[in-house]
């Protein structure tokens, strides 16, 4: 982990890619955006289905995880574009991103007389919106400048087993040099919350994890379903994952074996350095959104089974130790620990390749999600549209 | 050789197969400094699970040092543990 480079932002963070991001605020601008960042070479378009007809605590996560991704330090420059009349007014967003010590410019299809007129603004004031991103040169950082979201996906038995213990591995090093680490996915912690309790730092963080996990707990059984219908999913279980309990115990492992110093909200910015739990779901592409939108700049992503998941402004780690997938997946795969399974390394040292992969991709190296163009994005909803 | 299968914890009375098992294949599990051995009764795929001794119907199923299913009927040593004899006792909005 010697020698991380890395862009210093306005607000004393710091990026490990430099994103210039056309994020539409609303459903109905995603075209626009999509226009807008095709005619300007390396622009991303953010784009999804929210923004409008959202009530209460639903609506205010989507305006945080948009504002969090318009200020990430990923991002050079962002330009929001709106439709005019939606329940998340795009200025709230510009003005989350400004509030934040960032740069951001607004323009919404209704003031601007239509798409077309939209992106013929849009494409030039994206131009001159090179903010911060101008003079961006990489200079050295620090681990603690780091936050390490952790994500598992497409679980098998390997992942349980090597992957995650693996990366669990990595992450103590990270949090040793004083880096933050964000272990996710609530619902992949049911049946293991009495011993992720017994690591918190305070009563009221153990607290916190058992009301976190018992009210998505409760979410699911008010359902009145039988969890297994998703939990374990097809693919978990005929990896050989029977159980949601089984499942969990394996998952929490690529947290590592640090203090639990806070439950963070989702897409919430950790407060504290060290292991913290971010609450989110169990879908991949939503539980990565919201680390990054908290502020992670880099994430890496245990697959027993292979998923191309990316993300659009922070580079996404694959890693497996599952044999078959290092080898029929190949290019979707980072790092292959699937010498921990044939008992040629220990998880220890699976850690050490994920470190150096972690170092390398910080320091600019592409992974395969970001070859690939993989950009996917997804925000937690909890309330239906109204 | 390769191993072909692993015990997680001590406490665990199922180990993970690290590779495809055949039914009557011989598995070496060391448990508790015991050396056992236990006859395969059926396949067993990559990375699914194995009883190494006798669970009865509803006895818990224990991997990772900790409980991960309840037995649905009893469970020879040797014997496939998974969604056929095996049931969460988590999430289950069905039975609330």
């Amino acid at each position: 982990m010697d020698k991380l480079t890395g862009y210093p932002r306005s607000d004393g963070r710091v990026g490990i890619r430099n994103h210039l991001l056309v994020l539409s605020s609303v459903v109905c601008a995603n075209r626009a955006a999509e226009r807008i960042a095709a005619e300007v070479p390396g622009a991303i378009a953010l784009t999804h289905q929210h923004g409008c007809a959202q009530l209460g605590e639903d609506r205010e996560r989507t305006r945080r995880t948009l504002v969090g991704f318009g200020s990430h330090p990923n991002v050079g420059a962002t330009l929001v574009v709106g439709l005019g009349c939606e329940a998340i007014q795009p200025g709230t967003i510009a003005d989350g991103v400004c509030g934040a010590g960032r740069q951001a410019e607004v323009l919404t299809i209704q003031d601007c007389g239509g798409v077309s007129s939209t992106v013929e603004r849009g494409v030039s004031l994206l131009r001159s919106l090179t903010g911060e991103m101008k003079d961006s040169t990489r200079v050295p950082i620090e681990c603690e400048d780091l936050i390490l979201g952790t994500e598992c996906g497409g679980s098998d038995a390997t992942s349980g087993l090597a992957a995650n213990p693996s990366l669990g591995s990595a992450a103590d090093s990270v949090v040793k040099r004083g880096g933050t680490v964000i272990l996710s996915e609530t619902m992949e912690m049911v049946g293991a919350e009495h011993l992720l309790m017994q690591r918190a730092e305070t009563q009221a963080v153990a607290d916190q994890i058992d009301a976190t996990v018992r009210r998505t707990e409760e979410n699911a059984l008010n359902m009145g379903e039988d969890i297994r219908g998703s939990q374990p999913a097809p693919g978990n279980i005929a990896g050989g994952i029977t159980t949601i309990e089984e499942k969990s115990l394996g998952c929490i492992f690529k947290g590592g074996t640090t203090p639990i110093r806070e439950v963070a909200a989702y897409a919430t910015r950790p407060q504290k350095s060290g292991l913290v739990i971010m609450d989110t779901p169990g879908q991949d592409v939503e539980s990565v959104s919201g680390m990054v939108a908290g502020g992670a700049q880099v994430v890496v992503f245990t697959t027993g089974r292979g998923t191309p998941t990316g993300c659009p402004i922070a580079p996404v780690i694959k890693v497996t130790a599952n044999e078959r997938t290092a080898e029929f997946m190949a290019e979707h795969i980072d790092v292959d620990l699937s010498g921990v399974i044939r008992g040629e390394m220990c998880t220890a040292e699976g850690g050490d390749r994920v470190l150096r992969c972690i170092a390398r991709t910080v320091g600019g190296r592409k992974v395969q999600a970001e070859i690939l163009g993989h950009r996917e994005f997804a925000i937690y909803r909890t309330a239906p549209s109204v | 050789m390769q191993r072909r299968v692993i015990l997680i914890d001590p406490q665990d009375n199922v180990v993970t197969a690290l590779a495809d098992l055949d039914a009557g294949e011989v598995i070496e599990v060391k448990q508790n400094c015991e050396s056992l051995s236990v006859r395969v009764t059926e396949e067993i795929p990559f990375g699914h699970k194995v009883a190494v001794e006798p669970i009865c119907a509803g006895g818990e199923i224990i991997k990772y040092g900790q409980p991960i299913a309840r037995a649905t009927q009893h469970i020879c040593a040797g014997e496939h543990v998974h969604v056929h004899n095996a049931d969460a006792q988590r999430g289950r909005g069905d039975l609330s």
